[in-house]
């Protein structure tokens, strides 16, 4: 299966009596990796959620709009979000491996949770999934150890392998370094390159040295209005809005 | 050392030495209160007490029915009580929208619990016993208990699964699984030693229960062992109540006795509890 591109179009999410997503508009191309920065608070994550419907799955929680998965609208009424969730991976802010799991059974708990997985597979679709996730060669021999037992940065390579073995054709990730150190980061960062392509990636940063280094385009958001997107290249040189420039210059958020 | 620093010394050690006595003196009571009951005991701890029906002649009186009782009606509580409490919680956690309905309904399970046992005797006399025509039998004694232990275990549930972190519900929810996979496969899972605790600490509740058993018509001088569902039966502490209200000495040495077997009991269900925690939290699969 090729990745797919999403569109935005005419988003508006929020809690309650609160909008805190106002008419976005955004194009994210197939197998692109595209990075979301702006200051915390500014509706990164309520945004990123609504792209999986994890957002409605909070009490009070809305959404009105449209995202379309090439030509699928995600919020159309035939569409169920378990099944939806199955094409459009996630990777959260903190590492969540299963703690009563085995590295193993991490791998392939989407699977097995679904009822999906087939006999005799198990072995080939983990050691294929933290191949992808590089994390084969640390774990290779101790398939078995809790999945607590790894550190941080591996337990979060282990999550992207859990996301990826249910085979996605998107990846959200929501600031997925943030609880790491730099080299643990830089792994990730690497694994992200390494799935561009594949995958269509979108991936929450509060670092624009990330957002640099491993995205095509770059979205800024403020106020859960989308001020600028463009190519990386672009908006971390010659941004269009003075807004954006304040911000990547350091001089809010 | 100067004389402040020197007073200041010994309060402080006048307040450790307070603290500490209150601290053993609850267990000292407790200790001396088993050591009484256990020579009172003494004259009737015999084996042949626990195998022996209840008796005109103290001597040759045994705990059997109400041994028996107490494990059979127990066994039916936590059959009754155990899969509703913990299915009631895990619809109220999991599954039930926040609102209204939730709210009134937790009100209540705290105040539920508070409840004197005695109340759902007179409850279960009502509903089961006349209502439902059971009659003075082992079930109508043990939805009686079920009654008074489903709060119980129900609030213990819901804190077991409250301290299942979100963050595991999400990472199972994001690989497309539903609901009912994340509550079966995930949330119960982790929580199963807190819900195993929970249910047992409600059950051990059940054991020690006296007054609701009396109501819905258990009788202390039962000369045989329930056969049906609606058989007469009696129970530990129902037996030891009974004995306890006779005059003669011996029989208060059957009543220590008595207390005795429902004292080790209790501790084997708890040490269970213990023990299977342990094993759960060790080897969790
Ligand atoms: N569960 C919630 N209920 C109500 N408001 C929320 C909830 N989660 C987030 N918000 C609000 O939505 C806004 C955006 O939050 P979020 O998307 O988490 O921002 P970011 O990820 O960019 O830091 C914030 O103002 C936050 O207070
Ligand atoms: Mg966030």
């Amino acid at each position: 299966m090729t990745a797919p591109r999403l569109h935005v179009h005419k988003l508006r999410a929020g809690f309650g009596g609160k909008e805190v997503l106002h008419d976005l508009e955004l194009e994210i191309a197939a197998g692109t990796v595209t990075a979301i920065i702006g200051p915390s608070g500014c509706g990164k994550s309520t945004f990123i959620r609504t792209l999986n419907r994890m957002h409605e799955l909070v009490g009070g929680a809305w959404v009105k709009g449209r995202v379309l998965l090439d030509e699928q609208d995600l919020y159309a009424s035939d569409v169920d979000p378990v099944l939806l969730r199955r094409r459009v991976g996630m990777v959260f802010q903190k590492p969540n491996p299963f703690p009563s799991m085995s590295i193993r059974d991490n791998v392939v708990a989407g699977l097995r949770l679904t009822g999906t997985l087939s006999r005799g597979q198990t072995e080939a679709i983990a050691e294929r999934a933290l191949r992808q996730a590089a994390l084969w060669d640390e774990v290779k021999d101790r398939l078995d150890d809790p999945g607590a037992a790894l550190s941080g940065g591996q337990q979060q390579r282990l999550c992207i392998a859990r996301a990826l073995a249910v085979d996605p054709q998107v990846l959200l990730m929501d600031e997925p370094c943030s609880a790491l150190d730099p080299i643990a980061t830089a792994r990730i960062e690497d694994l992200i390159h390494s799935l561009r392509g594949r995958y269509t990636i979108v991936l929450v940063t509060h670092s624009m040295q990330q957002a640099a280094r491993v995205s095509e385009r770059t979205a800024f958001l403020l106020r859960g209005e989308l001020v600028e997107v463009d190519d990386t290249r672009k908006i971390f040189t010659k941004p269009n809005d003075r807004r954006t420039e304040d911000y990547i210059t350091g001089r809010f958020g | 050392m100067n004389p402040t620093r020197l007073r200041a010394r010994q309060i402080e050690r006048l307040v450790e030495a307070i603290c500490l006595t209150a601290a053993l003196l609850p267990l000292l009571m407790l200790g001396g209160l088993l050591l009484d009951v256990l020579v009172q005991a003494w004259p009737s701890m015999r084996l042949s007490f626990l195998t022996h029906y209840p008796s005109r002649a103290w001597a040759s009186a045994g705990i059997l029915p109400g041994l028996v009782g107490s494990v059979l009606v127990v066994s039916l509580t936590a059959l009754l009580a155990v899969p509703v409490g913990v299915g009631a919680a895990t619809y109220l956690e999991e599954f039930a929208a926040p609102g209204r309905f939730r709210r009134l309904v937790e009100l209540n399970l705290a105040n539920l619990a508070g409840v004197p046992s005695i109340v759902y005797g007179l409850l279960g006399l009502a509903l089961f016993v006349h209502f439902a025509g059971l009659g003075h039998g082992l079930l109508a004694g043990a939805l009686t208990l079920a009654l008074l232990v489903l709060p119980i275990v129900l609030l213990a549930t819901r804190e077991a699964l409250r301290t299942v972190p979100d963050s595991l519900r999400e990472g199972a929810l994001a690989l497309g699984a539903t609901r009912w996979q994340v509550t079966s496969r995930v949330v119960l899972p982790h929580a199963l030693p807190g819900i195993l605790t929970g249910a047992i600490l409600g059950v051990s509740r059940a054991m020690g229960e006296t007054a609701p058993l009396l109501l819905v018509g258990a009788v202390s001088y039962v000369t045989f062992l329930p056969t049906s569902l609606d058989s007469p039966f009696t129970t530990m502490p129902v037996q030891i109540f009974g004995w306890v209200s006779r005059p003669q000495a011996g029989f208060s040495a059957n009543a220590a006795a008595g207390i005795v077997v429902l004292l080790l009991t209790l501790t084997g269900m708890n040490l269970a509890a213990l023990v299977l925690r342990a094993r759960l939290r060790r080897d969790p699969t």
